[in-house]
């Protein structure tokens, strides 16, 4: 698919891929080999109908594909443009084999995208009401999921979002040259049309608690609310005044839309010398972010090595592209500050790689006297995240496990609490989109049991 | 929305109280907690502390000094407009408990979070003396509630003008001297905080001061609103708003309050031009 080109695009939040033509689209779909067995639809977590939806494309017949593909995601146009479908749909196909599997993704991508700019608007079909009523705590992928899958089977759905805004963390978390916000607005909007009710500013844990949603009449309840507690490092230094976590820095610049600022409200810390900490997608989102803000230099500092990087490929390419540096083998020790308080620096030290860990990658371990400092006015912490407590421990016969993520049955996403299910990173911890989707989709198929058959 | 129900404006116009309706955060409210607001779409979320709660009416009131642009636009707002958003109630409430003679000191806007807390230590039955300070007796605010919320209300202006002339700090001690005080609550700029928590450390006598530094979702996700307590990082959204006082590193919040000063104050000149040119 077309980009922007790298020095141009490191410095807008225009969406880097800039999208298929029809003609583009309907090629890359005549390479469909229509495999009889398809590998692509095992190794998507929402088992979408590739082939077909691929094969219609390749017909033309773009109204058909769009359907096909909302008969299993609700959100294609997010998932062809987030999922790691190098390592599911793609990494499956039988044309990876040779090094160039249709590219599924783009291909979903532009379905979605065709239907948002030039289709029909119809609805899929809906069945009869139920007379159920659910209520889904936390807008992102999987309750958006659960959402979509609940509302064409006949119940009623409330979604309840903590944000003044839905989507989750595809609204605060995925910048907008990744994911433009239009598109995910558009994605609910569609659930709006079908039905789902739209609770923003709604903390539960706070405004409501769990217990009275059940109180007040909700049959079912579906717990989405994301890991969102984000993680330090623990080292001296830390609440100098330009360290963020990439949850703050993101929220600011996506949620917020802070990199208008002053047009908008809410400001950001620009940032001449940047330092990322971390190597994952969220890492990248950030130094990314951090270039079109204007940086001279972001880095991105790491204390395994390229192999370990938990980023998909595509996203560290595209980084690299846009002139962001990697210090791998590298690990901070302390921040260095002035006498206002602010960030002017960091101390790192030299690592290598020793023996393997539980994770099974190889630990690393610090050089000694390999100490060196770096220039840094504005440093992102982008380590992960874990749970957060705030709806959890206000729901104390809800099971969590010793992370304090919820304890679910791992086939249904049921909770140890009578009609309550969860998914998505609360009961994984941190993890992609499509696998938070994918537990929305089997808690949906339980919750829709439990509505028609009993607990 | 949430529609403003009444306005008053205090202090000559730099203080604006707004009361909203908003019955779900009123119907939880505790005495402490605080509200994010956000005025329109581009604004930017701004946590408050509540100064009243009313269950019945379904409505909650904020008193907020203008300092920047976000509380700008909250005083352009008039009776009958909304904002667009309110989230809460945020936070932990105040610990409420009956221990005898205790001291409620409050300075600036600090007084309006004060007002409630004050009246619900009353009410579990302390022996509450209120100390309320401010620059000059113009700018003072809720004079008649403090007194009507404490069995001693006491009131300090740093030039003269009204009450004592000097610091509040000058007067708790004289009642910290009277002996056998056992907790003090102080709720007000950082400096005063700071100020009171040092007298009420060499007094040993258990101090609480409620924070408000720089946040964005208020439920424990950004991180922003980090201070350190003991020595330990806490999050004021999730962890406070309230925290020993003794314990608290005022220094470092005051310098994180600081880290949008440039940008505050550019936005606040270019919202006030274009309002003016208007």
């Amino acid at each position: 698919m077309p980009e922007q080109d790298p020095q141009v695009r490191a410095r807008n939040f225009l969406e880097v891929p800039t999208g298929y033509t029809h003609k583009m689209a309907q090629e890359e779909a005549a390479r469909c080999l229509q495999c009889k067995k398809p590998g692509c639809v095992e190794g998507c977590p929402v088992g979408v109908d590739i082939p077909g939806f691929i094969d219609l494309i390749s017909k033309g017949d773009m109204t058909a594909a769009i359907r096909n593909l909302w008969s299993k995601n609700a959100l294609p146009a997010v998932c062809g443009r987030v999922c790691p479908q190098e390592i599911q749909c793609e990494g499956k196909c039988i044309l990876a084999k040779k090094g160039d599997p249709v590219a599924i993704g783009n291909l979903e991508r532009y379905c979605a995208d065709y239907e948002r700019e030039n289709g029909t608007g119809e609805l899929p079909p809906k069945q009869k009401p139920t007379g159920k009523k659910v209520a889904v705590i936390g807008s992102g992928p999987s309750g958006l999921t659960v959402a979509g899958d609940l509302i064409v089977k006949g119940h009623e759905v409330t979604i309840y979002e903590a944000f003044h805004k839905a989507g989750g963390v595809l609204v605060y978390g995925i910048p907008e040259f990744r994911l433009p916000k239009a598109i995910v607005a558009q994605e609910i909007n569609f659930l709006e049309r079908l039905g789902v009710k739209l609770e923003c500013n709604a903390v539960v844990g706070r405004t409501v608690s769990l217990d009275e949603l059940q109180e007040e009449g909700y049959d079912a309840v579906y717990v989405g609310v994301g890991a969102g507690l984000p993680r330090f490092m623990n080292i001296p230094g830390e609440n100098l005044v330009g360290i963020l976590s990439a949850n703050e820095y993101l929220t600011r610049a996506n949620l917020m839309k802070a990199y208008k600022f002053p047009k908008v409200d809410t400001p950001i810390p620009i940032g001449k010398n940047v330092v990322v900490l971390g190597a994952g997608n969220v890492a990248m989102d950030s130094a990314r972010t951090a270039m079109r803000l204007g940086a001279d230099s972001v880095k991105i500092v790491y204390r395994r090595s390229r192999e370990e990087m938990p980023a998909r490929k595509a996203e560290i390419h595209h980084a690299e592209e846009e002139g962001i540096e990697l210090f791998l083998l590298t690990n901070p020790t302390r921040y260095i500050g002035n006498e206002k308080g602010r960030l002017t620096g960091m101390e790192c030290l030299k690592m290598e790689l020793g023996e393997p860990d539980d994770s099974g990658r190889r630990r690393p371990v610090a050089i000694e006297g390999s100490e060196f400092e770096m220039n840094c006015d504005l440093c992102i912490v982008a380590v992960g995240s874990g749970a957060n407590p705030l709806l959890t421990s206000e729901t104390p016969d809800m099971q969590l496990n010793r992370w304090g993520y919820i304890h679910t049955d791992e086939r249904t996403g049921k909770t140890t609490k009578k009609g309550v299910w969860a998914g998505g990173d609360i009961v994984t911890g941190a993890a992609t989109v499509i696998l938070a989707m994918g537990a929305g989709r089997e808690a949906a198929n339980s919750m829709h049991d439990y509505l028609t058959l009993g607990w | 929305m949430f529609k403003i129900v009444k306005r008053e404006e205090m202090a000559e116009g730099t203080v604006i109280l707004n009361e909203i309706e908003a019955p779900l955060i009123a119907k939880k409210a505790k005495p402490g907690q605080f509200v994010i607001l956000k005025a329109d779409e581009d604004g930017e979320r701004i946590p408050l502390t509540m100064a009243e709660t009313n269950k019945e009416k379904g409505t909650i009131t904020i008193i907020y000094m203008v300092v920047g642009k976000s509380t700008a636009l909250f005083r352009d707002l008039k009776v009958g407009d909304s904002f667009q958003d309110v989230i809460g109630p945020l936070g932990k409430a105040t610990h409420l408990e009956k221990k005898g003679k205790v001291i409620c000191v409050g300075g600036g806007t600090g007084v309006a979070v004060l007002h409630p807390i004050t009246r619900a230590m009353k009410d579990i039955g302390n022996e509450v003396t209120c100390i309320i300070g401010a620059r000059t007796k113009d700018l003072l605010i809720l004079e008649e509630q403090m007194k009507a919320a404490s069995h001693d209300l006491r009131v300090c202006t740093d030039d003269g003008s009204y009450g004592h002339h000097g610091f509040v700090t000058e007067v708790m001690k004289e009642v910290l001297d009277g002996g056998d005080i056992k907790e003090v609550v102080a709720i007000g700029p950082v400096p005063m905080m700071k100020a009171v928590s040092s007298i009420t450390k060499e007094y040993g006598v258990p101090t609480l001061v409620s924070l408000n530094p720089i946040m964005v979702d208020g439920t424990g996700m950004c991180g922003g609103c980090r201070v350190s307590v003991g020595g330990e990082t806490k999050f004021a959204c999730v962890d406070g708003p309230e925290f020993d006082g003794h314990q608290v590193d005022f220094d470092e919040l005051w310098l994180r309050l600081q880290a949008y000063m440039e940008d505050e104050k550019k936005c606040h000149q270019d919202y006030c031009t274009i309002r003016d040119a208007k």
